[in-house]
């Protein structure tokens, strides 16, 4: 066991490097020049040159590339060009508040999604399966950033129970988690209803029966958890759905996290920052799959021992 | 239907009426009436409505709905409806059509990954399985930053995003049918690999994959309306459904209604799709061959 | 008598799988319930579990009566007590009978800790306990060990244990022996056949091998398509079967110092559910004494001399003198 998670964070290595490369040369492609930004209007060449040698922006994309490996390896991400700051810092401000927002929001489309499956399979084919399934798909189906206004219009403008945006408190985060984790609640359920089913059939759960077990033991401690091995893989697969549905909500609620940071450096053509946001996400989508990779470990003895 | 073989073949009759019969069913009949419904608005958008989409009257501005704005006007005075019915030609075309282009690479990379496998199937996959677990949001919105932003950079951006999902797809569906015995008898006949996968592999995968464009096309509205809501979509004036919402959460307090009714439009739309999709799936009885995960 | 099932009849939907079976078994007496893939057997083990209805059966007639009391129409709650508790279920495949992500002795254990109402601790102590008898080696270890660590046989070994971890009356065992070893099966049969003389446990064994039927059954109960075609002791049955079919069974066990070439099939198969016909012998297209009466009247069940039933218009004539020899023997 332990050997196979060294092997598979030292698998991540080559990935990390792989995805650094991807993220450099595509941002290395986007049009518009920050420095264009920085400079007044009028003046000389000479100033610009000196600001795109600060920059390191005028040495071939090799070595900008081998420069900024080596500086984000040693923790250091650069500096922002047009907000000014150590990206590093900028990164650390924003990346807490994304981390509650998606960590939450994992949680709740886990545990719902988990509930309502469980509740689907087991009364298969009932107009509670067909309601609940029905809802949640429905919730799943419609924008992001439009649920979050709705939910701002009604609980927040007309009922005033949550603030409208921003990040004060956990109130604030009650809305943001609701309108991610509908997406994530849907395919949850759904993966849990179709694997509770087919593993209801299995011969096992017939044995069980027969050893006189209450079918709600049954349901829960041996199909729901034989269910839970592909919901944990899924999910694993779909972290980054979590992560993409952060960035939007977050401008939605205008909430200071690494989503809205993506955007506005986006907007503003300011590399260091888009770049090591990327990175950062990628690495939560690459460390998302490791989570589930070992979940599925620790849960599945077949697996488990198929490692050794 | 009519009993005789058309030019267009068996295949485009037998789709007709597959679809003829998803139309039938109560689910599928409401569907599929919305989209048409919402596809001649498009059309017809001049006809319909007495108002230009792009001319401001700020004296107009923030009516709430009436008889005479049924969806009430924007903080620009113009009216709501009318936009929705000229942004529907905006963010249907730029879905359908990059959904489209996206289908076409996808299916012949798909195809060809699947059909040849080796070292090009595995070159394909690692990089369709870095996209793929990249959320396609964010994928979009990089592309748009790059290409910059209007219709094409939305186009570009969705038809990237969706290429790694119908990759997959048909690498799958061509890879389960490749060990079929027809395939098998075709090619010791001396068939050529172009004639396989064209005559044989790709029709016979055909219908999972165009279902399966037919709900990423869905998600494209989504998308599109996403990047528009960015202000990363169409440009102004050019009205779009992603676009109308772009003033955000700012408009919610003096005229909710400018939010609701675009949003509202996507979310009927996207429902649309997918349920008449689903009806197609269950017709064409190939639910289980969407599953890709 | 421990279980007596009279004119048992079960249908799905419309289609009637089970028509009139009667059947009994006492303690220390082991029933064979034979038959081909189809004719109902493992049907009718749900069906005296109470599991049928879950696979959306429903018992239309007859009775079940189990011990004085007569199980159909017991009321859920009541049949989940004696599930597990009196009679103990063993599954046709042991392969994908026990619960891949729990382990033996948890498994084991969870049947005396619900139905004899163990502590954790004594109940793992059973557990070894019963393993050990059943000659599993280091039954401690093998406790620990998760389903997928164990060999077929192995794990068929623990299916029997959780049919007797709670010491039950009844034992219904569903094909024990088809998905192993031929090696295997010998001797899981004569673990069973041994169980049921040191119990004193009644024992439901079902099967479609006649041979396991002639080493350790003491009557046999033939079914053809859902009915009765003819039931009895094993020896009686053995040494002077009447029904064709029974006798078409007989002739497909090999024998020692059979000529090549001569051991027998049934022609033709087990007509499809939907093909059940009501006024007719059932297994009248694949049998050589049919006539237009077979075809179209239903042959009724007989009490024969022996205790046993017989379905057949034409039975075989087989010379009684042959019989009793046979039974001295």
């Amino acid at each position: 066991m332990l050997g196979y998670v060294i092997r598979r964070i030292l698998m991540l290595v080559p990935v990390f490097f792989a995805v650094s490369v991807v993220i450099f040369s595509m941002i290395h492609m986007l049009p518009g020049d920050p420095i264009e930004n920085l400079l007044r209007v009028g003046s000389s060449p000479a100033q610009r040159e000196a600001l795109t040698a600060k920059y390191g922006l005028d040495r071939p994309l090799v070595e900008q590339y081998l420069l900024w490996m080596g500086n984000v390896l040693t923790g250091d991400l650069g500096t922002a060009i047009v907000q000014r700051r150590p990206v590093a810092q900028l990164v650390a401000q924003a990346l807490p508040y994304s981390l509650t927002l998606g960590g939450l929001a994992l949680c709740f489309s886990t545990v719902l999604g988990v509930v309502v499956g469980t509740i689907a399979a087991s009364w298969r084919g009932s107009w509670l399966d067909q309601g609940l399934m029905g809802g949640v798909l429905f919730g799943s189906m419609l924008p992001n950033f439009w649920i979050g206004l709705l939910m701002i219009l009604v609980f927040s403008v007309s009922l005033g129970w949550t603030p409208v945006s921003g990040a004060r408190g956990w109130e604030s985060l009650v809305l943001p988690v609701l309108t991610i984790g509908l997406g994530g609640t849907a395919l949850v359920a759904r993966v849990t209803r179709i694997a509770m089913i087919d593993t209801q059939g299995k011969d096992f759960v017939l044995l069980l029966h027969a050893k006189g077990v209450h079918p709600l033991t049954i349901q829960v401690r041996h199909v729901l958890r034989h269910a839970l091995i592909p919901v944990v893989t899924i999910l694993a697969l779909r972290i980054g759905w979590i992560l993409g549905g952060a960035v939007t909500v977050e401008v939605v609620f205008a909430r200071p996290g690494l989503g809205s940071l993506l955007i506005k450096s986006l907007n503003q053509h300011d590399y260091p920052v888009v770049q090591a946001s990327l990175l950062i996400l990628a690495m939560a989508v690459m460390l998302g799959t490791l989570m589930g990779d070992l979940l599925q470990a620790a849960m599945d003895p077949r697996f488990r021992d198929s490692l050794t | 239907m009519s009993g005789t073989v058309h030019k267009t073949g068996i295949l485009a009759t037998i789709r007709r009426s597959v679809a003829w019969r998803a139309l039938a069913t109560i689910k599928g009949g409401v569907a599929g009436g919305f989209l048409l419904l919402v596809v001649l608005g498009a059309i017809f958008a001049p006809v319909l409505t007495p108002y230009d989409y792009d001319i401001q009257a700020l004296t107009n501005a923030f009516q709430p709905p009436s008889l005479a704005h049924p969806m009430g006007t924007d903080e620009f005075g113009r009216d709501v409806l009318t936009r929705i019915l000229y942004g529907a030609r905006t963010s249907l075309s730029v879905s359908v059509v990059a959904i489209s282009i996206s289908l076409v690479f996808g299916m012949t990379l798909g195809a060809a990954a699947g059909y040849f496998g080796g070292r090009f199937d595995r070159m394909v996959m690692v990089v369709v399985d870095l996209t793929w677990s990249f959320p396609e949001i964010l994928v979009a919105l990089m592309l748009v930053a790059i290409i910059g932003p209007g219709v094409t950079g939305t186009l570009v951006a969705i038809c990237v995003a969706y290429l790694a999902q119908f990759t997959r797809l048909t690498r799958s569906q061509v890879m389960a049918l490749k060990t079929e015995t027809y395939v098998e008898a075709a090619r010791g006949l001396g068939a050529s690999h172009a004639f396989i996968l064209f005559r044989h592999l790709l029709p016979n995968c055909l219908g999972p994959v165009l279902v399966a464009g037919m709900l990423a096309t869905g998600d494209a509205i989504i998308l599109e309306a996403t990047l528009g809501f960015f202000g990363l979509g169409a440009q102004p004036p050019t009205p779009s459904w992603g676009g109308m919402m772009s003033s955000g959460s700012g408009l919610l307090f003096k005229g909710p209604w400018i939010i609701l009714f675009p949003g509202l439009c996507i979310a009927l739309t996207v429902v649309a799709i997918n349920l008449f999709g689903d009806v197609l799936l269950a017709k064409l009885d190939i639910r289980d061959r969407l599953r890709v995960v | 008598m421990l279980l007596d099932v009279r004119d048992l009849s079960l249908r799905i939907g419309t289609v009637g799988l089970l028509d009139g079976l009667s059947f009994s078994v006492d303690r220390g007496e082991v029933l064979g319930l034979v038959g081909e893939s189809g004719s109902g057997k493992s049907l009718t083990a749900l069906a005296l579990t109470g599991l049928a209805a879950r696979m959306g059966a429903t018992i239309t007639a007859g009775s079940v009566v189990f011990d004085g009391t007569d199980l159909v129409g017991l009321k859920e709650s009541a049949y989940r007590r004696l599930r597990g508790k009196r009679i103990g279920f063993i599954t046709q495949n042991p392969m994908s009978a026990l619960d891949a992500l729990v382990t033996i002795g948890d498994q084991v254990d969870q049947v005396s800790r619900l139905h004899l109402g163990l502590s954790k601790r004594a109940a793992r102590a059973h557990t070894v306990e019963i393993l050990s008898r059943l000659r599993i080696p280091e039954a401690e270890v093998v406790a620990r060990a998760y389903p997928h660590n164990l060999s077929g046989g192995m794990k068929q070994r623990v299916v029997i244990a959780m049919a007797l971890a709670a010491d039950p009356d009844l034992i219904i065992a569903d094909e024990p022996t088809t998905a192993l070893d031929v090696t295997v099966q010998a001797q899981i049969v004569m673990m069973l056949a041994d169980l049921v003389r040191k119990r004193d446990l009644g024992l439901i064994l079902i099967t479609h091998d006649m041979s396991v039927v002639a080493q350790i059954c003491d009557k046999v109960c033939v079914l053809y398509a859902g009915r009765v075609a003819e039931s009895g002791p094993v020896r009686q049955i053995f040494a002077a079967p009447r029904h064709p079919y029974t006798e078409a069974l007989i002739g497909c066990i090999p024998r020692d110092g059979m000529a090549p070439g001569s051991l027998r099939g049934i022609p033709g198969t087990v007509a499809a559910v939907s093909q059940y016909g009501a006024d007719c012998c059932r297994f009248a297209p694949r049998c050589g004494r049919a006539d237009a009466r077979c075809r179209t009247q239903q042959p009724l069940p007989v009490v024969t001399g022996t205790g046993g039933m017989l379905a057949c218009h034409h039975p075989v004539d087989s010379p009684v003198k042959e019989a009793a020899d046979a039974d001295a023997r």
